[in-house]
């Protein structure tokens, strides 16, 4: 690989989509959003955790919706680096996010015994 | 896809012509490669929110506080900005900077309408007494939700200069290739808000 | 508010220490400063400095300055140090030594923070800044002007912490500043607020340059080079600068969430209202733990490339070299708990971050046994490389072995917090990323300047160092055992006190060494012509840096190399290559610029403004970086061309160089 790419265009190996791409990308992100809006305020499933399911699962729809349709992420872009880069970014988010919930979590678990962790997250 | 053909002879050790590389080749991957990084800050904004979210400390939860129809009009906003943003990149490949300039400044409106709400609810919110100070909860709330509306106020300020730019210079190679990097910044700014209105909004509210 | 707490915040008389120490101090560098400025006056080098060296944007020219300021810095980091090892070893019996707790305090905080990120940081910048694009063939990074702006930071981020030394203070809170400590209750002074700004101004610096590189060995490699026929050491840099990408915002975000804390009076870290100390410990150790391989994995790149050249062959097992430094870069997210196994997250936390900190030393395990193949039956030439390369492998390991063996949680609780731990870090910081610093300066200084540093005086300084370094750390280690912990000013047990004398004297050896290689630089300067290189390839080089001159023209190369194999020169010089003398074109180069001081010198001055309160100023300058900044970008005139006139009279200087070498 010689890594000099040749791009008389203006653009770096980097699309700037169509109007067919950016508008399916909108209606689709329109959607995406009302739905869990639309659940959230109309008090939601009869089950806590399908509500959450379904709003979390919307929201990483729409990440990646966002991703092709308005970033055009492709797997080709710049021979590949800015997928790679995507990727690992996103196995250190992962890391960072579920390591620092499951630490701390044991930590208040082990660290504040006779508080009653109950008591202090109500709201009044 | 390197147009360059590598010599076969092994002995040959210098390209009969140079290697060119045309000005600013590198600075999208360069940008993207900041956005990452900005991806990361954001991410730890979201664990300590994830850690901290909890502490309520007796003070006001999200279900006192958030009101969802003002979130849901932030969040059309920014995806309208998004859209238009789009459209002054089409504008930009068809080399109209006419057009360009007038659907950046109907992005930085929304933009502005944004931040606008943005404001209404944080003011609302210190003055019914829900202060960053308040509790862990709301300093992480304050935090997230502020530095991405720092976030937005800056491609703001920035999308003002391109403006200013394309409008002394036209639709140059260089303008082109920050416009590229400004559309970047704003739809990652789009997905950091997916994000957050799912994660401390909407979750909030469940 | 009176008018004067207005314009001066809360910096006032008080600011000025009346510590004697730190008067004499200042009396000294203020005569030394006046000293400089009238020499630079007097010999007209101003505007030299600053069209040549400050506004540059050569990353060769860079690489040099993040060098000096490295240097610079090292020598106050270890003035911190030989202070603290003077008063651990008088303060028994009673005695409290001759530094109060303040300003002992504020010693050992100043030291780590500006040995990690002033000394080891900028060395190891500026050592890729300078090697990476010769070594990929490439006559500059990719984005220039930003590296000589990432330079300017760092530097400003040193001009912060070194401004506490004269004015108010440091922060006694050790060099992490854990909260609740570092909290505006338990620290109401400007101490933390210097820590904190100084960070941050270098942590841009830092994170610009990280990006910088990263692109420059991603886009701008010389064609042929593959990724698998990258050098060894470029691709440790791509490595450490993935890592800082990929972890300083994690720094940036904690130290902006402890500033909220101090300032706005957030409750992230405090003790009230939900606030969790914790959280700061848990997060700062996920950017902590990837730093330490920023620093080591370069280093390791620079002994395998002294490894194959002073043995004269290829390096053993490149492909597992390259795994293995891959591998300990995604592990080094993995660990950053074994740090605080004693803060109780119990078992099942524990265990896991002991196991997976314990499979790191398998990756680096591999590496130390591909430098023993690459040396074995070789023809080793000991000359100074290779001696801080061997003296590294033997340090190293055993650092390493203490490693593994607090990486054992059971162990950790006895050992955590102690000088065993602070034997164990120094053990690889000083015999890994210090060695491997030398072993590189002797490496490539011929290259940088075009002559070679003195043996003698260089192998003074290697001794210093290295027996210097055992004799002030086993005692650590020893006392470690016995439970004595870190950080103490004064000491009851007077059985101790041997051990800490021990220590001290290491410390001495050790500013021999550091003395033997100002000496070394100077007698080399001195001696330039006896110690003079022309063929630009002193040690039978096998990488790309070594096919051009030394120093390198401006332009690196007059045409771009195209490289066939990992040891792109070798093969080069083993197919008998001949330079091109015909064919010259002009060459496209940067512009230096002003903008990259400027906005450093703002940052400087809002950084300071920050820590006295003074509201205004820290405004002023913030709208001040970002106006400059944006009248930046509307400055058209960023490159120029080299005349071909210019390249063909260079090119033919060095032609009559290399023909007097045979003649």
């Amino acid at each position: 690989m010689a890594s000099h790419s040749h791009n008389d265009a203006h653009h770096d190996g980097h699309s700037h989509g169509s109007m067919k791409s950016y508008v399916i990308g909108f209606v689709l992100s329109v959607i995406l959003t009302a739905i869990p809006f639309w659940l959230v305020m109309t008090g939601g499933l009869e089950s806590r955790g399908w509500t959450v399911a379904v709003v979390v699962g919307m929201a990483v729809v729409q990440i990646i919706v966002h991703m092709i349709f308005f970033l055009h992420m492709t797997s080709s872009a710049e021979e590949g680096w800015t997928m790679t880069a995507l990727i690992f970014t996103i196995i250190v988010v992962v890391i960072m996010l579920a390591g620092s919930i499951w630490v701390m979590y044991h930590m208040n678990t082990n660290m504040m015994p006779g508080h009653d962790m109950d008591l202090m997250s109500v709201p009044q | 896809m390197s147009t360059i053909t590598l010599p076969k002879d092994r002995a040959t050790f210098h390209l009969p012509e140079e290697p060119h590389h045309p000005e600013g080749h590198s600075t999208m991957l360069g940008f993207w490669i900041y956005l990452m990084s900005d991806c990361l800050m954001f991410a730890v904004l979201f664990a300590v929110f994830a850690v901290l979210g909890n502490n309520f400390a007796a003070g006001p939860g999200p279900k006192d506080l958030f009101e969802l129809e003002l979130i849901a009009l932030n969040t059309a906003m920014l995806l309208f900005s998004s859209i238009t943003y789009g459209f002054a990149m089409l504008a930009m490949v068809k080399n109209n900077s006419r057009q360009v300039l007038i659907w950046l400044g109907v992005t930085g409106l929304f933009g502005l309408a944004f931040l606008g709400i943005e404001l209404y609810e944080f003011h609302h919110l210190i003055h019914i007494g829900a202060t960053p100070q308040r509790s862990a909860f709301l300093s992480a709330f304050f935090t997230l939700v502020g530095t991405h509306g720092l976030h937005v106020t800056f491609g703001i300020i920035w999308l003002v200069t391109l403006m200013v730019q394309v409008h002394k210079r036209g639709l140059t190679a260089a303008n082109q290739r920050r416009l590229g990097c400004l559309s970047l910044f704003w739809h990652f700014l789009d997905v950091i808000w997916i994000g957050v209105f799912t994660f401390v909004y909407l979750m909030g509210m469940i | 508010m009176t008018l004067t707490e207005f314009i001066f915040g809360r910096l006032d008389w008080n600011a000025i220490p009346y510590d004697p120490i730190v008067q004499l101090t200042f009396v000294a560098v203020a005569l030394g400063g006046i000293a400089l400025v009238g020499a630079l006056t007097y010999f007209k080098l101003w505007g030299y400095l600053w069209n040549e060296w400050f506004t540059s944007v050569d990353h060769k020219k860079i690489g040099i300055m993040y060098m000096i300021l490295g240097l610079v810095m090292l020598l106050r980091g270890f003035a911190d140090a030989i202070m603290m090892r003077v008063q651990q070893a008088i303060a028994f019996n009673g005695s409290e030594g001759y530094l109060n707790a303040h300003h002992y305090d504020q010693i050992f905080t100043a030291h780590g923070v500006i040995m990690i990120f002033f000394v080891a940081m900028p060395w190891v910048t500026g050592l890729m800044n300078y090697v990476v694009p010769l070594q990929i063939g490439a006559r500059d990074v990719s984005f220039p002007f930003l590296n000589n702006f990432s330079f300017w930071m760092t530097a400003g981020g040193a001009i912060i912490t070194m401004i506490s030394l004269f004015i108010g203070e440091y922060g006694q809170t050790g060099w992490l500043a854990f909260p609740p400590l570092s909290g505006i209750g338990a620290s109401p002074y400007v101490g933390v607020d210097y820590y904190i700004w100084g960070l941050q101004v270098a942590g841009v610096g830092t994170t610009l340059s990280g990006i910088n590189l990263l692109v420059t060995i991603i886009k701008m490699r010389a064609p042929g080079m593959t990724m698998m026929k990258m050098p060894i050491f470029t691709w440790t840099s791509l490595c450490t600068n993935v890592l800082i990408v990929a972890s300083f915002p994690v720094l940036t975000v904690v130290l902006v969430l402890l500033s909220l804390d101090r300032y706005v009076g957030t409750n992230f870290f405090t003790n009230d209202l939900g606030g969790n100390p914790m959280m700061y410990v848990n997060l700062i150790w996920i950017w902590g733990h990837p730093e330490v391989y920023i620093l080591i994995l370069p280093l390791f790149g620079v002994f395998s490339e002294v490894v194959s050249t002073f043995t004269g062959k290829r390096l053993f097992g490149y492909t597992s070299m390259v795994y293995a430094t891959v591998v300990i870069t995604v592990l080094s997210y993995l660990v950053w708990l074994h740090h605080f196994f004693t803060m109780g997250s119990g078992a099942s936390v524990n265990s896991f971050f002991g196991i997976t900190t314990m499979i790191i030393s398998i990756p680096t395990g591999a590496k130390i046994f591909n430098w023993l193949f690459t040396m074995y039956k070789g023809r080793i030439r000991f000359e100074l490389p290779m001696m801080w390369t061997v003296a590294f492998m033997l340090t190293f390991t055993v650092g390493g072995m203490t490693g593994v063996l607090l990486a054992v949680p059971p162990a950790d609780f006895v050992l955590h917090n102690s000088l065993f731990l602070i034997a164990h870090f120094h053990n690889v910081i000083i015999g890994g990323v210090v060695f491997g610093l030398f072993a590189a300066i002797n490496f490539w200084w011929p290259k940088a300047f075009g002559f070679k540093l003195d043996p003698f005086w260089g192998k003074v300084s290697f001794w210093g160092w290295v027996v210097g370094f055992w004799v002030a750390f086993t005692p650590l280690y020893v006392l470690g055992l016995m439970g004595v912990t870190r950080r103490l000013r004064t000491f009851d047990d007077p059985s101790l006190q041997i051990w800490f004398q021990i220590a001290a004297v290491g410390a001495g050896i050790i500013a021999i060494g550091i003395g033997a290689f100002l000496i070394q630089i100077a007698v080399s300067i001195w001696k330039r012509d006896q110690l003079r290189d022309f063929t630009g390839d002193p040690w039978g080089g096998r990488t790309l840096e070594w096919a051009t001159s030394s120093p390198p023209p401006d332009y690196n190369f007059a045409f771009t190399p195209v490289a066939h194999d990992v040891d792109a020169w070798h093969d080069m010089k083993a197919r008998n290559y001949q330079r091109p003398t015909a064919g010259f074109a002009e060459i496209h180069m940067p512009r230096g610029t002003g903008a990259g001081v400027i906005l450093s010198a703002l940052a400087v001055i809002c950084g300071f403004a920050l820590v006295w309160y003074i509201w205004w100023l820290a405004a002023l300058s913030f709208i001040g970086i970002v106006g400059y900044a944006i009248y930046h970008t509307f400055d058209n005139d960023r490159d120029y061309y080299i005349p071909v006139d210019e390249v063909i009279e260079t090119e033919r200087k060095r032609e009559a160089q290399l023909a007097s070498l045979k003649a």
